[in-house]
């Protein structure tokens, strides 16, 4: 059972305040969706739950069990899509595959890479660089890169961005498989994706 | 502990693999690097003529060549990540540390294959004789790992600075100072066919600087590349 529990968590940069005494807790099997309008701090919370961020005050746990997982060892089990995260444009999809494989201790397995390019609509296009994949497909590789080592946590912000009717459908279908049985944390504010959500954050700005 | 150290060593060598790969295909650094110094070269050697000048002089021109080659790519390791937004997909995956002894062993690569085109070029261009090669090579040598050090940890700095260009050679120089100084002396003795007990002291200075920057890069590090 893998617990992400937030206690009063603030952020400020300089001197403004983007949000204060943020607390929420959230097990396996469930999933959070955070809302707000735009400069609310949605992306900001959810770089500080991947600890790419700190926050000015305030914690967050990560736990497995009763073991608390710390900042070096969250790696292997977290998954992220966000617009601010690019993947290597210069690289081919394959070549992508194997650094993020290998960096994360799995084998290069090229008949799953071919079966997750196609769950994601990305067949045929296993070895293109992906500077010459469009913005929806760029997403939908990102989905492969962030749910190729199964992580007990997916956070996705704007999961939907930049993607088709089939895309979001694809994306939705990963979102429900995610939180049967383990974490899944979106930022949103699409009515179709809030949905995916058992417990609401709102935000205000 | 043993098997930590090993996957610790292990992703920093497929972080630099894949800085290797991206770079063979943008060739971004390598061409900036190879670029300023060939045009470098052949403006001191245009400027000088058939004029032959001693070892104190060419000495400290061939480390500025050096110098602000590296100055002009070896940032890039780290500015391409925050300018290709690809930073915090790096941060995701790994300690940081593996990410930064890969990308000092990229820019050690890096500033090596430069050397081996520039210096033999420098070398005939400016009718050097070196009369103790080996004391050269390995002040060389070692004088490089120092460099590409402070270059690496330099470039992680101002990655997330919006003046990149120019703080990077303003921050790099003085911290760069102490292998430029023994580098252009132990260089200066080895063309004048000092010997290796002559040298010591500049290959012991360059040795022990590129030691605690390393040490002290790994120390800092995780600070300058989580925000």
């Amino acid at each position: 059972m893998w617990t992400v529990k937030a206690q009063e968590i603030s952020q400020k940069f300089n001197q403004r305040h983007i949000f204060e005494g943020i607390s929420f807790e959230i097990q396996s099997g469930n999933s959070l969706v955070i809302t707000g309008p735009n400069g609310s701090g949605k992306t900001t919370l959810i770089k500080i739950i991947c600890q790419l961020l700190r926050p000015t005050s305030g914690h967050l746990i990560i736990k497995n069990e009763e073991n608390q997982i710390d900042a070096h060892q969250i790696y292997p089990y977290l998954g992220l899509v966000g617009p601010y995260l690019q993947l290597y444009n210069n690289l081919s999809a394959f070549e992508n595959y194997t650094f993020f494989a290998r960096i994360r201790s799995l084998p290069v397995d090229m008949k799953y890479f071919r079966q997750l390019m196609a769950q994601l609509g990305l067949k045929g296009r296993e070895f293109d660089e992906l500077r010459t994949f469009s913005s929806g497909m760029l997403q939908r590789m990102k989905y492969v890169m962030a749910i190729m080592h199964k992580p007990r946590i997916l956070i996705l912000d704007e999961p939907t961005a930049n993607l088709d009717e089939a895309g979001s459908e694809i994306v939705y279908g990963i979102m429900e498989l995610q939180k049967k049985e383990n974490i899944l944390i979106l930022a949103t504010n699409e009515p179709e994706e809030v949905k995916f959500g058992e417990k609401k954050l709102v935000l205000h700005s | 502990m043993v098997k930590r150290s090993l996957s610790f060593i292990h992703k920093a060598y497929i972080v630099f693999l894949k800085d290797l790969h991206v770079e063979f295909r943008s060739r971004y650094a390598v061409n900036a690097i190879f670029l300023f110094a060939i045009t470098t070269l052949t403006a001191i050697s245009f400027s000088i003529g058939p004029i032959r000048l001693r070892s104190e002089i060419l000495a400290p021109l061939l480390w500025i060549i050096l110098f602000f080659s590296s100055m002009s790519g070896l940032a890039h390791i780290f500015v391409r990540e925050e300018e290709q937004q690809t930073a915090d997909t790096l941060r995701l995956l790994t300690s940081p540390n593996s990410i930064f002894l890969g990308k000092w062993l990229f820019n050690i690569i890096l500033l090596f294959s430069l050397e081996v085109l520039i210096i033999p070029v420098f070398l005939a261009m400016m009718g050097v004789q070196v009369d103790s090669p080996g004391t050269f090579l390995l002040i060389i040598f070692i004088g490089s790992i120092g460099l590409a050090s402070v270059a690496t940890l330099i470039a992680a700095i101002i990655s997330q600075a919006s003046a990149k260009g120019a703080l990077f050679a303003v921050l790099s120089f003085p911290i760069s100072l102490p292998v430029l100084i023994s580098g252009i002396h132990g260089t200066q003795l080895a063309m004048d066919g000092g010997t290796f007990k002559e040298a010591i002291s500049d290959i012991q200075i360059l040795f022990s600087f590129s030691i605690v920057i390393v040490t002290l890069s790994l120390l800092l590090f995780e600070f300058i590349w989580r925000k």
